[in-house]
């Protein structure tokens, strides 16, 4: 469903990787080996649960100072101990909630991890830049670098018309009621439309957009002005499906995200998967066209969202407050 | 309003909760007069369920009046006593135009975590974990019912509640085993689990013309039961062998069509082949404890159909399927498509057909529902069936 861009060369015995991998090591070892004195050392309960955790968390050092010291491209790497630091900050903050054991030892501990977590993205971002060579400095990028695009596809199949589906989808404005990441789409003329979407760790970013290809009840084509911030492009095109089963949207899109690799690996980590929140924007589209509304639950009231499959609300009835929270910010239909 | 809430395996309580309120303008909020705790429930109770959060509204079978209804809800109004189907269906997809109600392509807004499971969804289902929806259950004094205007039937006789009630599930779902088992005159059925969805299964397989039925249990009240209520024959697993009774019942064929009323925390009489399930199970090299559906796959007449009504999550181990393809065994399953049944069972219902309410051994207040789920996992006191009165 998915794919994204793959570092070219970056330096092999890049003496900054090299010292983070010595890091996992000397990490790893004791927390595999010694996982009792490493739960007292940074203040936590030292219980059987919390010593398989710790053990682990070691496993998981051991593994990615391996792949540092092993992989002549070792920027995925450094972002799977970039990953690991958040799950670890996570951990620590847990355990700083939960007041059981040492608070100063386990602060100094988040102190620790949180400098290690500043090394590896450094770095991580270091790696990742010059394993994608330069970037484009001339500012004018007719396609999305291929290097760093992302590009995402789903199908499916809607029973409706194709063309009640295709005036669906030739509204632009209308976007937002189903692409959850957009916040407003204004059209500026016949085929250009001024476009703000939500990015992740609640950044905004906005960008101009044109149709490049447009016939009606067939297909239709859009994509980012030439020197747009984020650039991108996307099309759809209406099937008819075998039946009496409505009609088939085929979706293509492609970007290259905010920051890069970078940005959509952080991304990822937020559980802001491109390929399940494509899925996930049509089944908001289907869901418009077929019932006239987006069905909400009590663990998901936005309705279908990629993210909330992570953070699922529990199930009973949301107070007033949350509610109008949820209706204003991202709440469909 | 007060609820009964998941707080963890084998912790269920009763707390306050905030009211329902409409979401979406297909919606309505039923006051529940009846709730039942279902055979499926005690999966999630046991922990077995993935996707299950702490402080989820458990259950999906209730029934009560209708006190408010969304702006696109006409066929309802307040005051309407109804009882809700299990399953979310939208009425307008696909899946439901072919009546696969239970398979409904809108109301689960967690299709995507369902489809990491499944490979695809199913419907959205009340109280019944997160892959299903995140919907709050009907285990309270109040629920929010979406796509009102699709699901629940209105009771305008005056039948009883506990003679309605279990058209929201498990007198579809018995019903739906013995329906997909297309009974033809002379068949013989076999009937794994003596619970409520096994005793509507035997009941449903007389409905639909089964010449006999045989039921098989170890709980010797729920064979009374499947006797003198449902009226099957019985078999009891700790004291016989099914596959030789069935043989000498069938004159040597097997039964021609067998369903599994049982799912997967499935019993076996012998203490190490229930052990190696168990074993499995818990360290979560498979999900399920498939005994039962072996045994019904293993004991089917050759070019017979299984029907799975019973529950399974995951994966199983051990799955027979030499036997089910050298033989031309049919498998039909699925959670049941209660929608299109609710019109014709309510007539079988109204013409005294069938009394639903034979199955109700318990009858608690909402407030005791922990005590509930602990009397019916333990089958304490010959329970089969426990009706909450919020």
């Amino acid at each position: 469903m998915s794919s994204t861009s793959k570092p070219g060369n970056a330096a092999p015995q890049d003496p900054m990787a090299k010292g983070l991998g010595i890091v996992s090591f000397a990490l790893g070892i004791p927390q595999t080996f010694a996982a009792g004195h490493m739960n007292r050392l940074i203040g936590v309960k030292d219980n059987a649960r919390n010593r398989w955790v710790m053990r682990a968390v070691g496993v998981r050092e051991l593994t990615a100072g391996v792949g540092i010291f092993t992989d002549r491209r070792p920027a995925g790497w450094i972002w799977a101990r970039v990953a690991g630091d958040t799950m670890d900050l996570a951990l620590l903050g847990s355990a700083l909630r939960n007041k059981r054991g040492s608070q100063t030892r386990t602060i100094a501990a988040t102190g620790a991890v949180a400098g290690a977590f500043a090394a590896d993205v450094i770095d991580g971002v270091r790696l990742s830049r010059a394993a994608n060579g330069s970037g484009n400095g001339s500012g004018h990028a007719p396609e999305p670098e291929p290097e760093q695009a992302v590009q995402v596809t789903a199908a499916i199949t809607v029973r409706r018309d194709r063309d009640e589906l295709y005036a669906l989808w030739r509204d632009f404005e209308r976007f937002p009621d189903f692409m959850a990441h957009l916040e407003e789409v204004r059209t500026t003329d016949t085929t250009t439309s001024h476009w703000k979407a939500r990015g992740p760790l609640g950044t905004t970013v906005q960008w101009d957009a044109e149709i490049t290809d447009d016939v009606p009840g067939e297909r239709i084509a859009w994509r980012s002005i030439e020197g747009s911030k984020i650039d991108n492009a996307g099309s759809v095109r209406f099937v008819p499906a075998p039946g009496d089963q409505g009609t088939e949207l085929h979706v293509d899109m492609r970007y290259s995200p905010p920051a890069g690799a970078v940005g959509a690996t952080i991304a990822k980590l937020f559980g802001e998967e491109p390929a399940i929140q494509l899925k996930d924007d049509l089944r908001r589209l289907k869901s418009i066209a077929e019932t006239g509304e987006i069905v909400r639950s009590d663990g998901s009231p936005e309705g279908p969202l990629g993210r909330r499959q992570l953070k699922q609300r529990p199930a009973h009835p949301l107070p007033d407050d949350e509610l109008a929270d949820i209706s204003t910010n991202g709440g469909a239909s | 309003m007060r609820a009964t809430v998941w707080s963890g395996r084998n912790k269920v309580q009763v707390e306050n909760v905030p009211d329902p309120k409409i979401l979406n303008a297909r919606d309505a909020i039923v006051k529940i007069s009846s709730t039942a705790i279902c055979g499926s429930d005690l999966h999630l109770y046991d922990g077995y369920v993935p996707t299950m959060r702490k402080g989820d509204i458990l259950g999906h079978e209730f029934m009560g009046e209708i006190v408010e209804t969304g702006g696109e809800v006409t066929n309802l109004k307040v005051g309407d006593r109804v009882v809700v189907p299990f399953p979310i269906a939208c009425g307008a997809c696909n899946a439901c135009a072919r009546g696969l109600f239970s398979l409904c392509e809108n109301s689960n807004p967690n299709a995507s975590t369902a489809e990491k499971l499944w490979g695809d969804s199913t419907c959205g289902i009340f109280g019944y974990s997160h892959a299903t929806g995140g919907y709050a259950g009907g285990q309270a004094e109040y629920a929010r019912v979406p796509f009102a205007d699709v699901g629940p039937i209105k009771i305008e006789s005056d039948l009883s509640d506990e003679q309605v009630l279990f058209l929201s599930d498990v007198f579809p779902t018995g019903y739906m085993g013995a329906d997909v088992c297309d009974i033809k005159p002379g068949d013989i059925v076999a009937v794994w689990g003596c619970g409520p969805v096994g005793q509507f299964a035997i009941a449903s397989a007389y409905l639909l013309g089964a010449e006999r039925v045989i039921a098989i249990d170890r709980f010797e009240y729920r064979l009374k039961m499947a006797r003198e209520k449902a009226g099957a024959e019985t078999i009891n697993y700790e004291q016989t062998s099914v596959r030789e009774v069935l043989r000498e019942m069938t004159g040597g064929r097997g039964p021609d069509a067998c369903i599994d009323c049982v799912g997967l925390e499935a019993h076996h009489h012998h203490g190490g082949m229930y052990a190696y399930d168990r074993v499995k199970q818990a360290t979560r090299m498979q999900t399920e404890r498939g005994y039962a559906l072996r045994e019904a796959i293993f004991n089917c007449r050759s070019g017979g159909t299984v029907s799975i009504m019973g529950v399974y999550g995951g994966f199983m181990d051990k799955f027979p399927i030499g036997a089910v393809m050298n033989r031309g065994l049919t498998i039909k399953t699925g959670q049941c498509h209660v929608h299109r049944y609710l019109r014709p069972l309510l007539d079988h219902i109204e013409k005294g057909a069938i009394d639903p309410s034979f199955i109700v051994t318990h009858r608690m207040s909402l407030d005791d529902a922990s005590n509930g789920y602990e009397t019916f996992k333990h089958k304490q006191d010959e329970c089969v069936k426990v009706v909450l009165k919020p």
